[in-house]
């Protein structure tokens, strides 16, 4: 019985308070509030955009630049990405995001401006400003999250959903014959001239996180620096609701299926250029 | 003093920059002045008009269907613009090209052969300022001098070693004008 | 000291923009309004620092316009019927996140490609609204060349006074046409934190500007305070010029470039013994209701004259509620009404021909 009574949560308070372990020195992470709001996500569990929204805000605290950044949300799930990060934001009509920030960084160019797209958003909808923005050469950054799916509108076919994956709108598989191929628009954009640093990333490993946070923190970088073009970061990602999976085995099939078609790794970097 | 032009001819034949050069022109007698040209596929070889008025009171209509003097340079423009002179009013035509000219007769009409005298002065693009030299000498609406400053600002820079010849081509036109009985 | 020049309508828009203080332009090549594009790029960067970005299509201008309005400063673009049509859905979102920007349509013929001539067939598009939602831009129409440079500083005002888009709605004739104009003196060019403005976070929590409100209530309480300042609009800013209303049997009601054609018209009637009067609205929205009925009680009939199929007309009815009788007389596809024509309709339609 004593034992029992030991379980409850009171005791479970009292021990913390008398061994003391919540210290600032034994504080081995902390969510980075000041640029993160401290409110729950709407995203579904295993979903990448929480991991990249924690991403952008470390960067923001680390770089201490909270206040110089601009960023403009996308239509897609991220739309209210602006309720989560804690910095100026506009909200972009389906596709224009990359339109918005040239407006805002052509009126501010000492501001950090940066769009947060889906694959619908930017490689459908919003395929012509998404090149043209990049051939300009805005010195913005592009965050480009690829599941491979429309997420917010129920699970229809992306451009970049693969061959033979099935959709709501293609149930029997993407048939590359009449539905056409997914586009790779990283690549793409790679080849134009504006781009400065094009890379490809994922979150669904603890060494892949790591990688995309240090991307975001070059491209800031490059941005602050006086920027030479565009940069523009793709993140693989998974939709384990749309994809009718677990969160565990969302992350499995996108390594093993996405991973082969989108390839991670820097397309394009300044030094890569120069040379 | 309100007078109402339409001046028209071939695209190229300078017919938008006669009305300019009254308006410029105009401007600097402190006149009212409106210019408005046909545009469009038009302006590329096709026929090409402006409306030009000049006038002493604000004006009211840019647009006008019936007005005081037509120049045509070439015969489509006499055809379409021959019913829109008020009667008593003026038309000057180019005589070298318009093979079939104006027929009312309740209207002043004059032939001046711009095109002719243009290829004797070495220069077929002077043939709107002989035309234009022409209208003066008939209606002195505005002084010479501001014609000739109205010129200045119209000519780019870099043709305005061209303005002598511009001068001489209007003046030419008025002496053809006189040779002709035209008195003011 | 004033400084006279003789200019086309749509340059002297440009050049009243440069000396308006505006920050940017974005916009897509269109005729009959390229010149405003052609100018701003030859003059405004090395005059005044303004940016000037021709854009890959009219969708991405209004899209450059919502996010450099959005941190305050003044922006502006500038397009032709098609074009704006396009931009749309990108003014429902200026309108719904109450951004002030000067958006300008040189109306020509349509529908479709139609033509590059005049034409005021946009009328509909610009004061009912146009995109999606309910919602409603300031709309001046220009009649003179000076007009088009003056409404430049005076949409800015506006637009900045309501945080509402201001549209100036002319069309490719006076787009084209060259008349004297005065210039208004070089404005500098200001930036202050308005208070809403995204320039970067300050004090607080992040700006947020959006169209995005998901929960119903929400975006009811958006539009019934979107209502209440187009209600404040209409009761503060109506325009509108009359001329020889007092006396006159019969009043033409026109807006625009037409507007002066039947001032032409008005004067020709004079001489032949009728008198007629000429209402011109120069803000559309607001439509000048009150004013349009108090100056035709005493009138026999109205003549709405209009480059269209009858647009304006329904607004005039609606003014003089049912009180006077109101007929229409249109020109469509890009062609422009002569004053005799208008004389004629007018004599037509309600003396019945004999004079």
């Amino acid at each position: 019985m004593n034992e029992r009574r030991m379980l409850d949560d009171q005791h479970f308070e009292t021990m913390i308070e008398e061994e003391s372990i919540c210290t600032s020195s034994n504080v081995v992470y902390d969510a980075p509030h000041k640029a993160l709001y401290d409110t729950p996500m709407h995203y579904c569990p295993g979903c990448g955009h929480g991991v990249v929204h924690r991403l952008l805000a470390e960067v923001f605290e680390e770089m201490d630049i909270i206040k110089e950044v601009i960023g403009v949300a996308p239509v897609g799930c991220s739309v209210l990405a602006y309720n989560y990060l804690n910095i100026d934001m506009s909200e972009a009509a389906h596709g224009r995001a990359s339109a918005v920030a040239t407006g805002i960084k052509r009126v501010l160019p000492d501001k950090l401006v940066f769009s947060y797209q889906g694959d619908g958003d930017l490689a459908a909808i919003g395929t012509g400003e998404t090149i043209h923005t990049c051939n300009r050469g805005e010195n913005i950054l592009i965050l480009f999250i690829n599941n491979g799916i429309y997420g917010m509108t129920g699970g229809q076919m992306a451009p970049t959903t693969l061959p033979g994956m099935k959709s709501t709108t293609s149930p029997f598989g993407r048939n590359v014959e009449t539905m056409g191929n997914p586009l790779k628009i990283t690549d793409l954009v790679a080849q134009l001239p504006g781009t400065v640093y094009v890379t490809r990333q994922a979150v669904h490993k603890p060494v892949n996180v790591r990688k995309t946070k240090k991307a975001i923190q070059k491209a800031f970088e490059y941005q602050q620096n006086g920027g030479k073009g565009t940069c523009f970061i793709e993140v693989v990602s998974n939709c384990p609701s749309n994809w009718k999976m677990t969160p565990l085995d969302s992350n499995k099939w996108m390594e093993e299926n996405m991973l082969p078609f989108y390839p991670l790794g820097d397309l394009k970097t300044p030094s890569g250029k120069e040379n | 003093m309100t007078e109402e032009i339409i001046i028209a001819g071939f695209g190229g034949q300078g017919v938008l920059t006669m009305g300019t050069i009254l308006c410029y022109a105009g401007m600097m007698e402190n006149k009212e002045v409106s210019w408005m040209p046909s545009y469009g596929p038009e302006m590329r070889g096709g026929t090409a008009n402006c409306i030009t008025i000049i006038s002493d009171t604000k004006i009211s209509s840019p647009i006008i269907s019936k007005c005081d003097t037509v120049i045509a340079l070439n015969q489509p423009s006499v055809e379409k613009f021959e019913d829109a002179v008020k009667p008593n009013g003026l038309m000057i035509y180019e005589s070298t090209n318009i093979i079939e000219p104006p027929t009312r007769n309740d209207i002043e009409i004059i032939g001046i052969a711009g095109a002719d005298e243009a290829a004797k002065m070495k220069n077929t693009k002077i043939l709107n300022m002989i035309m234009l030299g022409a209208f003066l000498a008939k209606k002195p609406i505005i002084e010479l001098e501001n014609i000739l400053a109205g010129l200045k600002q119209v000519l780019p820079e870099r043709y305005h070693h061209l303005l002598p010849l511009n001068e001489d081509a209007m003046k030419r036109g008025m002496e053809l004008a006189k040779a002709a009985g035209v008195t003011a | 000291m004033k400084e006279l020049k003789l200019m086309k309508g749509n340059e002297a828009l440009a050049e009243a923009a440069i000396r308006a203080g505006c920050d940017a332009y974005f916009g897509y090549p269109i005729t009959p309004q390229s010149e405003v594009l052609e100018y701003l790029s030859r003059e405004a960067d090395k005059r005044t620092g303004m940016v000037v970005l021709q854009a890959e299509s009219e969708v991405a201008s209004i899209n450059m316009v919502y996010g450099a309005a959005g941190t305050g400063k003044k922006v502006m673009t500038s397009s032709s019927s098609p074009g704006m049509s396009l931009m749309q859905e990108g003014i429902s979102y200026i309108a719904c996140a109450e951004l002030p920007c000067l958006l300008v349509n040189v109306n020509r013929g349509g529908p479709g490609l139609g033509t590059i001539q005049p034409a005021q067939g946009d009328y509909f598009q610009s004061v009912k609204g146009g995109g999606h939602g309910d919602y409603r831009l300031i709309v001046l129409a220009p009649s003179t060349v000076q007009e088009m440079a003056d409404f430049v500083e005076l949409s800015f005002e506006l637009a900045f006074k309501y945080r509402n888009p201001v549209l100036i709605l002319t069309d490719g004739a006076l787009g084209q046409m060259m008349e004297k104009v005065e210039l208004k003196v070089q404005k500098e060019r200001k930036f202050e934190d308005l208070g809403w403005t995204t320039t970067g976070r300050n004090n607080g929590n992040g700006r947020v500007i959006t169209s995005l409100h998901l929960k119903p209530d929400q975006m009811e309480e958006i539009n019934i305070h979107l209502q209440k300042k187009y209600k404040t609009i209409e009761e503060n800013e109506v325009r509108v010029e009359s001329k020889n209303c007092e006396d006159a049997e019969y009043i033409i009601t026109a807006y625009g470039l037409v507007a002066r054609i039947c001032n032409k018209a008005a004067e020709l009637a004079r001489e032949k013994g009728i008198k007629v009067g000429v209402i011109r609205p120069i803000t559309l929205f607001p439509f000048p209701k009150k004013e349009i009925k108090e100056l035709t009680k005493n009138a026999k009939g109205i003549l709405d004259v209009e480059m269209n199929a009858g647009q304006m007309v329904e607004d005039v009815r609606l003014a003089v509620e049912g009180k006077v009788p109101v007929e229409f007389h249109g020109r469509m596809g890009g062609i422009v009404p002569s004053p005799e024509e208008i004389l004629e309709k007018l004599e037509e339609k309600f003396i019945g021909g004999v004079v």
